[in-house]
């Protein structure tokens, strides 16, 4: 089971839920990993603490193009659609960090005169973190623009036999679109704020459009705040679990401490998550469950 | 004319709700929310949105079953797997490279530019204007779209004869954060005293210097964690950043939002509405130093 963690608007608390979600899985007997895909700011290693066991380099292919066979005929940089090649007379520039890596352009030169070499862009470090959840994240290199490759590297980390509790970066583009695309279900993290539910509203569009399970936290909870009220009855979504506005757990989050370890008293916000996320993806027998809580 | 952008690396450190304050205190400028996956600026400052425009980027390809011979090609060339085994192409995996387009022998695929998001322009009175965009959910080319709202900012502060743009950017270190960023002249990064802000910070701070822009750091609700505030403010002398001061932390702040307003006009006499005024006389004396 893969659960991905999002949330449109950043800072609403994704890798708070996704680290203590975690680790009340695990304390609960189930195998956890973890999977951090917010590859340009990971942040869960900061709360799980993982002893980092195994690294690797996230490499994508870019051309190389053989200036002696080259007849600056232009048919790359007419086909590139990324402006990743220029043609100048006598020569084509290759500018790697607009590469998509499709290839086209090694295909389509006359001359045979591109071919390909790897790059690196990020890492990928894998490794235990606290009560054994295992974990992995992605590094995207800094002035990198495109971490979607690395995000589908961190994505093959998955190990069968446990649950993938999936951390997005925020925002609706390509990255999340990437990040939620093999989830089985979808936690979305908003606070109750304007600005939460305008970006709430733009990640729900997204998760739908990929065909997901949707399930809602309400973090920083202070009040009601009826205009998001309305928002979840009218689109019928279901929110899991509310995490009052608490300056005690920001205070623990600052110290890179997880919820649960400096305030027990939260673990029943957590039980109400995950039997959310199992009515979510079909476990009846839970329902009763829910309605005796 | 000079380009702030306010950029944070980590998301909800308070980039839009400060960017929102400092729009209220210039006097005469063009705000560009440039954080175009979640443009919340339009919520906090008054604008009434005067022209709307339809951007594409980068196409997308489709495959016409009629002219369609399944010889299997488009498949064999596509590096993204966007070709299903039926030759249909999922529009969400594909890239836009237009391989399986240029190599189809029986021509069955065509390649449109996709619209990808709005931008728009709003009048905020006296003069001021704000340019703000929103990408299609799940868009592609975020990055471009940041470019066009910068390019669109830049134009009316010179027929307006306005010569500071404010750009509110994007969390992250990615593609729509560097186009934000490059040929600013300062960047201000909003930080909040927390390990994940700094681990954050530090990245969008290489980010910064990779590309050559004077930093300046302000740190969001400072007092939750003061040490670390502290060693926020070290970590600036390190790298000679400016370290233009620390909010506190104040619910008012929320309050404010809820309520559409920025804080320095919703509750101008609380300590956060003090604090961003000293950190906007600072930020006005340090534009004047670049």
């Amino acid at each position: 089971m893969r659960i991905a963690v999002a949330s449109g608007k950043g800072g609403t608390g994704k890798t708070t839920v996704a680290v203590n979600l975690a680790f009340f899985m695990t304390s609960a007997g189930q195998k956890v990993q973890y999977l951090d895909c917010d590859v340009e700011e990971p942040n869960g290693h900061i709360f799980l603490k993982p002893a980092i066991d195994r690294t690797r380099p996230v490499l994508v292919k870019v051309p190389v193009v053989d200036q002696d066979k080259c007849t600056s005929c232009g048919e790359c940089s007419a086909k590139c659609q990324f402006h990743a090649l220029v043609t100048l007379p006598g020569s084509t520039l290759v500018f790697p960090e607009l590469c998509h890596g499709c290839g086209l352009c090694s295909i389509v030169c006359p001359e045979k005169a591109i071919s390909e070499t790897m790059r690196e862009i990020g890492k990928i470090e894998a490794g235990t973190g606290l009560r054994g959840i295992r974990f992995a994240h992605g590094i995207l290199n800094i002035g990198e623009p495109m971490g979607n490759p690395v995000i589908k590297e961190v994505k093959r980390e998955a190990f069968p036999g446990y649950v993938q509790i999936i951390d997005a970066p925020p925002g609706t583009s390509c990255p999340v679109v990437e990040t939620i695309s093999d989830a089985d279900v979808v936690v979305l993290v908003t606070e109750p704020t304007p600005f939460g539910l305008h970006d709430l509203r733009a990640v729900v569009e997204v998760a739908r459009a990929a065909g997901k399970s949707i399930g809602i936290v309400i973090n920083r909870e202070r009040g009601d705040f009826p205009p998001l009220s309305r928002y979840l009855a009218e689109q019928k979504l279901d929110v899991l679990a509310r995490i009052p506005e608490d300056r005690k757990a920001a205070e623990a989050y600052s110290k890179g401490r997880l919820i649960l370890e400096a305030l027990p008293e939260y673990r029943d916000n957590f039980i109400d998550l995950v039997i959310g996320l199992g009515l979510l993806l079909g476990c009846g027998e839970l329902k009763g469950r829910r309605q005796q809580a | 004319m000079r380009e702030i952008v306010i950029a944070s690396g980590k998301g909800g450190t308070g980039k839009t709700s400060l960017a929102g304050s400092f729009a209220s205190l210039l006097h005469r400028k063009v705000v560009a929310d440039c954080d175009v996956d979640a443009a919340n600026l339009k919520l906090l400052l008054k604008a009434n949105v005067i022209g709307s425009h339809e951007f594409f980027a980068g196409r997308k390809a489709k495959i016409d079953p009629d002219v369609c011979t399944a010889c299997g090609k488009c498949a064999e060339v596509c590096r993204f797997n966007a070709v299903s085994k039926n030759y249909t192409i999922d529009a969400l995996s594909c890239e836009g490279c237009g391989a399986c387009h240029f190599l189809c022998p029986a021509g069955a695929v065509s390649f449109n530019e996709t619209l990808c998001g709005h931008y728009y322009v709003a009048e905020m009175g006296k003069g001021d204007a704000l340019v703000f965009a929103e990408l299609l959910p799940g868009g592609e080319n975020s990055g471009k779209l940041v470019s066009m709202v910068r390019t669109k900012a830049r134009e009316i502060a010179e027929a307006r004869g306005i010569n500071l743009i404010l750009i509110d950017g994007p969390p992250g270190i990615g593609c729509p954060v560097i186009s934000s960023l490059t040929g600013a002249h300062l960047a201000v990064l909003v930080t909040e005293p927390t390990m994940t802000g700094v681990h954050d910070l530090e990245r969008v701070v290489g980010l910064a210097r990779h590309f050559d822009i004077p930093t300046a750091v302000i740190v969001n609700k400072g007092d939750i964690n003061p040490s670390c505030t502290e060693d926020i403010e070290s970590f600036c002398r390190e790298r000679q950043l400016d370290f233009l001061g620390s909010i506190p932390y104040e619910p008012i702040i929320t309050e404010a939002q809820r309520q559409g307003e920025t804080v320095v006009d919703f509750a101008p006499e609380c300590q956060a509405s003090v604090a961003i005024h000293s950190i906007f006389d600072k930020l006005m004396r340090k534009l004047e130093e670049l």
